[in-house]
């Protein structure tokens, strides 16, 4: 192997636009037993010099596949049983491994979706930047050390000496996305396959990452291929596009074109369900009818987090709920976005009341529920649901979805037949057959999950339901179902719903009031189209601006 | 840092304490008692008896000799043997090497084995070996000790003759090849069960890193097959055997009850159950004292260890 140390990088002609990558006839297959034989099959796409390609699909369509079997990190039990992937003169799909381990990180660099879990957790940021240069015997430990500094401050990290040595768990997570990148840039490799790597991150650092991503290919001249599920994405950073749908490409061309002009239906399809930032407020029939009285009215309510040891003066304190005030009528929502660690999710556990409040109160039907001990509580809390984030993690695997809707109640006394027949009511209401009474959660897809979800919360004919999350993991195509969904259980049963999300524009379309947190406080609050169209506040502002592709009041 | 291990301390000593309770009131509940040995002597009056259980403290009320017990360990007596009348520490500290030399021995055997079956045995899932190494690990771990030492005294000291049947060295010949010769056959015959209980351990802690995507990155990288596993799989997998290797304490110190008994090795598991025999409380009690003191002592070092090698952990 060439000492690759001095030698300068290489620009791409731009006269002549030969492909950096090439994909002909891919098709890649499955271990036997799977839903599909194929995780993709038979496709064709090119990636050109300095250009950003967005696959986009939902979740299966294989495009994460596609983008393992470019580095050639398939797992051993999926094939790549036909096709060619082309590099400049190699064929990566008939080259050695010693070959295909040598273009890793020198030709072709990687990030991943998750930054939590990418980088080795006992290791230092610097010695895994300077890790990619030594697998390629590049410079010495001193020079790989200088490279990883400068590194360090290219992707816009601060004090790059301090972040040299730490750890990554002391990194947020829009952190240690730019370290991934710094570690793809190391080398000044000419392909960056970037695996949903803003998935995982709040918006404004989703923009913030995409916008370094841009920036760094126009610099470099990259060629970047783009994996992700988000037309919003899309928009933003896209040269051109492939949507893929089940394993095949159903369209392909110019981000303009695709964006525009969508041919397949399928495409149609994935970019009318994006949901999108309506500045408009939710209608009610104008008969609702006014309750002298909230059903929730929450004041000051404060949770408090303590660790380290107050004698030793280690001791940390941190606000997650700090002196939350709001009101929620009945047959309305309320939506409280925010970005992580803005004290969302403690709001809604303090609510159900899974964790205690340490002052405030929380006046539910008129009674303060935030002091009431958990025995006391207990009767009131089948009036008070949850719907949880994670329709896989949520649904005990070994009960049939009949125990999962019916234990719930019996365990408050009403009789199995009973509970029987409002399961099954219910099944048919949030759109499941009835059949589904008596089989397992692994027999049904995310969203239908979800759907159950839903049902096992209204078993109890709730007043209020706290949905944390409740259509983040799902595709953009089911997520619009389930919304749908909420709306029409909220305006048949007038259940009163706190929607918490990340998601601005999930918010906007469901909620009639949205309440913006930012660091365990409320900043703003209103109906949508004063979020979206008209922010008092610089944070709700600067969220709004972050949403990708999307102009503000569009 | 400082607040963990005084927190602990203060723990360990009121564990300690239970077990002393717990093991002191079960070994005198037990029918028989020390002096039961004294009763069979034809020679012995009643008088005698009393005499006897007069001078060894015996015929005060449980919780005075208890807490006679307890006051003396504390200030370094554990006691006398009633068997040969020498302090406790000592007949501990006479069988402790013994112990040591075997227990030690076996266990860096069955770590350094264990391990690379692990590795490996994950690496190569389902492969011919992986199914192998299952199979073995299994026939280790169901059949007993005692049987693998008795096969392996009769094929390989009474039929080929290549190794000692059993006791620690030759008397007369002190010298370390000696030690060696007798040492071979017990620390292998130790390490079967080990080896087997690291091997699968082992193996489903690589499992559990080896899909982890910040395996993925290394590959990324481009490193070596050889580099990611062993800085990065490798690393990361054993960190949970730490806490495994810290519960091998006591019983590297505890010796092995079965093997030294099949093998007449000089060691702390026989000297338990020879203490047992004669009803020799005080050295039964400084043993489980002893292995209580070690089982908490392990579980503290593995702990630390953990909080050094692991940057995320902090004690506190």
């Amino acid at each position: 192997m060439p000492d690759q140390g001095a030698q300068p990088l290489q620009t791409a002609d731009p006269a002549a636009p030969q492909p950096v990558l090439s994909v002909r006839d891919l098709t890649v297959s499955l271990p036997d037993g799977m839903e599909r034989a194929h995780a993709v099959q038979g496709i064709s796409f090119d990636l050109l010099p300095g250009q950003i390609l967005c696959i986009i699909g939902e979740s299966g369509s294989g495009k994460s596949v596609t983008a393992h079997a470019v580095m050639g990190l398939l797992p051993p039990s999926i094939k790549v049983t036909e096709g060619a992937i082309r590099m400049g003169g190699t064929d990566i799909l008939a080259a050695g491994a010693e070959t295909l381990r040598d273009l890793r990180g020198r030709k072709m660099a990687m990030i991943f979706q998750d930054p939590l879990s990418a980088l080795n957790p006992l290791m230092t940021v610097g010695a895994q930047i300077a890790e990619v240069m030594m697998a390629h015997g590049v410079g010495t430990p001193g020079s790989r050390r200088a490279r990883a500094l400068e590194l360090l401050d290219e992707v816009g990290l601060p004090d790059p000496p301090l972040m040299y040595r730490q750890y990554p768990f002391r990194l947020s997570g829009g952190q240690r996305q730019r370290v991934m990148i710094a570690m793809a840039l190391a080398l000044e490799t000419s392909i960056l396959i970037a695996d949903e790597p803003t998935t995982a991150l709040d918006v404004t650092t989703q923009a913030q990452i995409l916008k370094l991503i841009r920036d760094i290919q126009a610099r470099k001249g990259m060629s970047v291929m783009f994996i992700t599920h988000d037309f919003g994405v899309v928009a933003e950073i896209a040269d051109s596009v492939v949507v893929m749908e089940k394993g095949h490409i159903v369209e392909q061309g110019s981000a303009d074109t695709v964006l525009r002009t969508p041919a397949h239906p399928y495409t149609k399809r994935l970019i009318a369900a994006v949901p999108h930032l309506t500045g408009t407020d939710r209608a009610h029939p104008a008969a609702a009818p006014a309750k002298a009285e909230p059903l929730l009215r929450v004041e000051g309510l404060v949770k408090t987090y303590r660790s380290g040891s107050k004698l030793l003066g280690t001791e940390r304190v941190v606000k997650a709920v700090d002196g939350v005030s709001f009101d929620l009528w009945p047959g309305r929502t309320l939506g409280v976005v925010g970005e992580s660690g803005s004290g969302k999710s403690s709001l809604g556990r303090l609510l159900v009341k899974l964790m205690d409040s340490d002052s405030g109160s929380i006046l539910f039907e008129g009674s303060d529920i935030a002091a009431l001990k958990e025995d006391r509580f207990r009767a009131l809390r089948p009036k008070i649901q949850m719907i949880f984030q994670d329709p896989f993690a949520s649904l005990n695997p070994r009960s049939t979805i009949g125990h999962i809707l019916t234990v719930g109640p019996v365990a408050h006394g009403v009789p199995y037949a009973k509970a029987r027949a409002s399961a099954q009511d219910l099944l048919t209401m949030v759109g499941l057959d009835a059949g589904a009474f008596g089989r397992y959660p692994h027999e049904f897809s995310g969203g239908q999950r979800q759907r159950v979800g839903i049902a096992r919360a209204l078993m109890f004919q709730p007043k209020l339901l706290v949905a944390d999350e409740a259509v983040s993991a799902l595709d953009v195509s089911i997520q619009a179902q389930i919304l749908e969904l909420l709306d029409k259980i909220q305006r048949e049963t007038g259940v009163g719903m706190i929607f918490i999300t990340h998601d601005l524009r999930v918010a906007s379309q469901i909620c009639d009031e949205i309440a913006v947190m930012q660091r365990g406080k409320i900043v703003e609050s209103g109906p949508p189209s004063q979020i979206f169209l008209n922010p008092h506040s610089a944070y709700t502002r600067e969220l709004v601006a972050a949403i990708p592709g999307e102009q503000p009041g569009s | 840092m400082l607040v963990f291990l005084l927190n602990r301390l203060w723990q360990s000593v009121i564990l300690l304490l239970i077990v002393s309770i717990i093991g002191f009131t079960i070994l005198n509940l037990m029918p028989g008692g020390p002096l039961a040995q004294f009763a069979l002597d034809p020679g012995m009056t009643q008088a005698d008896m009393d005499r006897l259980a007069e001078q060894m403290g015996l015929n005060r009320p449980l919780p005075v000799q208890y807490f006679d017990w307890l006051m003396r360990m504390l200030q370094g007596d554990w006691g006398t043997s009633f068997r040969d009348g020498v302090p406790v520490l000592d007949v501990i500290g006479r069988h402790l090497f013994a112990t040591l030399l075997l227990m030690g021995s076996s266990t860096v055997i069955a770590i350094a084995i264990g391990t690379w079956i692990g590795i490996r045995g994950a690496t190569h899932r389902y492969s011919m070996f992986d199914y192998s190494a299952t199979v073995g690990a299994m026939v280790a771990l169901s059949i007993p000790t005692f049987w693998f030492g008795l096969v392996g005294i009769y094929v390989f000291s009474l039929r080929l003759g290549w190794v000692p049947a059993g006791n620690m060295y030759t008397i007369g010949d002190g010298s370390v090849l000696n030690y060696l010769h007798h040492l071979i056959l017990p620390s292998i015959v130790l390490s079967l069960v080990n080896v087997a209980v690291w091997s699968r351990y082992m193996r489903s802690a690589t499992l559990d890193v080896i899909n982890q995507d910040f395996v993925k990155t290394a590959r990324a990288k481009g490193l070596t097959e050889r580099r990611v596993l062993m800085k990065h799989v490798v690393g990361n997998a054993l960190l949970p055997m730490i806490t495994l290797a810290g519960m091998q304490l006591p019983s590297i110190l505890g010796g092995a009850l079965v093997t030294e008994t099949v093998f007449t090795w000089p060691g702390m598991g026989r000297l338990f159950l020879d203490s047992l025999g004669y009803s020799d409380y005080p050295v039964v009690m400084g043993i489980l004292m002893f292995s209580a003191f070690l089982t908490v002592l392990g579980n503290l070092i593995a702990d630390v260890v953990i909080a050094m090698v692991d940057p995320r952990i902090r004690l506190g």
